[in-house]
């Protein structure tokens, strides 16, 4: 290998006149976690109506929660976040599309609710598969104290189900991080992008990518940390996720 | 210990050897002797400087240019039989690829800054290139005072987007800066109305509004952000003997007049695959450039 390794550059004045590299760096990190945090409160929410319809003995739920989940699950989210931000302006009416495009800060609220509503599918999938995983009982059991389906879900079904799949769903919090690198294709210069816009200023490729690396294990190693701690914090003994 | 310093003499004996033998090939040279193959690292969209035709095999004024380089490589090393080898790259890989030594030449329309010469080593200039926007007929702008206030794009990681913040700071204009990831998508957004102005190398505009579905409702500013800036052919640093070479081949290149003769080619006729052509007459600048070639990255040194 033929390259100048350079670890002070980091502390160099970025050509844009921010600061260093390294402000450069981690203004990507902050809009990267803005996003992230942004995307994971659409899934969330989302993900969990979706969810819970996939679980109705309505037959009309059911089928609206499964095209959901069939459509954001099985297109690239690549391809999906192009589909919002080129093409649907275009499909709208003109003044529609327009008011889309001039939107401040239009790429993060695309890539923000693009990546959530892709992350939605997958959080609808696992809540559904945990109330599933509940015994019978519970649900008839429920019933017999005479409380409503609603009433069901929110103070029995709910609960045990979420607390049973908190373990994939720190996966799926750690892959919505790392999903919002996908923004760069819609001009979104979160992590990655400013990664990119550092080799290109200063062709320290090395450098660059070591650092967005460390970055996002950082930011990783804190969301596993505090999952963690929620996991033993809200455990039920006896469960899979009980000591 | 005594294990070593028997290295260690072992190491000093080979290091007076080679010494001894101070005209033996070093570097690239060597490389290229061993193998019998020089590797050219190509873009596979940079029109009209390296990109694919409608054959898929890379052309454009900086292959032509590499191709020369190769004959003189050839010839300086008294090879019957040189296999060129091609190497596509992109603004990520090129750097990975040189560093590694998997390309040789990088040729394409990468430019040669101050920055970019701790990392790797241009030979000659071969265009100049200033920082222009382009905007729709339409949008009836004329100087850089008119984009005040409005949505520009430029891509992120360039010397554009930078100057371009320079001059929003320093002109007061409160222009809305958005970074595009590259020149095809930033062309799309005023294509699409989301940016009044994309400010990028006024010869990468030209050849984007002359591929795009209706040229003529593209102008390119009169105005521009810099100086025009050079673009070099670029090769690994610290291999004197090899730049020597490339340069003194560059160099005979330009000053013959036979430079001019592959510009004429590639801006000036109409280009494969779609037969487009970008019109860009030589500059005074680049032609000064040519009389006397010159590898210094700064804009000042090209008058």
């Amino acid at each position: 290998m033929n390259y100048n390794w350079n670890w002070k550059i980091f502390l160099e004045p970025n050509p844009m006149g921010t600061g260093t590299y390294l402000d450069l760096l981690l203004s990507g990190l902050v809009l990267t976690l803005k996003t992230a945090l942004l995307a994971w409160i659409i899934a969330l929410a989302v993900g969990s109506i979706v969810g819970v319809l996939r679980t109705l003995p309505s037959r009309g739920a059911y089928w609206f929660g499964f095209c959901w989940v069939e459509f954001f699950r099985n297109m690239p989210l690549l391809v999906q976040l192009f589909l919002w931000f080129f093409v649907l302006p275009e499909i709208l009416p003109r003044a529609a599309g327009l008011w889309l495009k001039q939107l401040p800060n239009a790429p993060f609220w695309t890539a923000a609710i693009g990546v959530g509503l892709f992350m939605s599918a997958r959080v609808a999938v696992q809540l559904q598969a945990g109330i599933g995983s509940l015994p019978r009982g519970q649900k008839m059991a429920a019933t017999a104290l005479g409380l409503t389906t609603v009433q069901g879900y929110r103070y029995v079904l709910l609960p045990m189900a979420f607390r049973i799949i908190l373990p994939p769903l720190t996966s799926e919090f750690l892959n919505t991080i790392k999903n919002t690198a996908v923004a760069i294709t819609i001009g979104l210069i979160e992590l990655t992008g400013q990664a990119r816009s550092m080799q290109e200023f200063s062709f320290q490729v090395f450098e660059a990518f070591t650092a967005a690396t460390i970055l996002y294990l950082l930011v990783n190693a804190v969301v596993v940390t505090a999952m963690r701690f929620l996991e033993r914090y809200v455990a039920i003994p006896g469960y899979i996720t009980g000591k | 210990m005594k294990h070593f310093r028997n290295v260690g003499l072992a190491l000093a004996a080979t290091l007076v050897a080679s010494q001894a033998g101070a005209q033996e090939l070093t570097g690239t040279l060597k490389n290229i002797k061993d193998t019998g193959a020089i590797t050219l690292g190509f873009r596979d969209s940079s029109i009209p400087f390296s990109y694919l035709d409608d054959n898929q095999k890379p052309v454009g004024f900086a292959m032509d240019i590499c191709l020369k380089i190769v004959d003189a490589v050839k010839k300086e090393l008294k090879l019957d039989k040189l296999e060129v080898k091609l190497n596509p790259v992109t603004s990520a890989t090129r750097i990975p690829l040189m560093a590694n030594g998997t390309i040789d030449l990088e040729c394409g329309s990468t430019t040669n800054n101050a920055e970019r010469q701790k990392q790797v080593a241009f030979t000659n200039t071969h265009f100049l290139t200033a920082s222009r926007y382009v905007f729709k007929k339409s949008s009836g702008l004329k100087s850089i005072e008119d984009l005040k206030g409005k949505t520009v794009v430029s891509t992120a990681g360039t010397t554009n987007i930078k100057q371009l913040t320079e001059a929003n700071v320093a002109k007061g204009l409160g222009a809305n800066i958005i970074p595009a990831k590259d020149h095809a998508e930033a062309f799309l957004m005023v294509e699409t109305d989301r940016a009044v102005a994309f400010v990028m190398d006024d010869i990468l505009l030209a050849s984007l509004v002359a591929g795009s579905k209706a040229p003529g409702d593209y102008v390119i500013s009169k105005d521009a952000f810099s100086k025009p800036e050079p673009y070099g052919i670029m090769l690994r640093k610290d291999d004197a003997p090899f730049k020597k070479v490339v340069d003194a081949a560059t160099a005979a290149l330009y000053t013959s007049g036979e430079g001019e003769k592959i510009y004429n080619k590639w801006f000036m006729e109409k280009v494969p695959p779609k037969g487009l052509n970008l019109n860009t007459p030589i500059s005074a600048e680049l032609k000064n450039e040519f009389a006397k070639p010159t590898d210094s990255p700064s804009p000042d040194d090209y008058k």
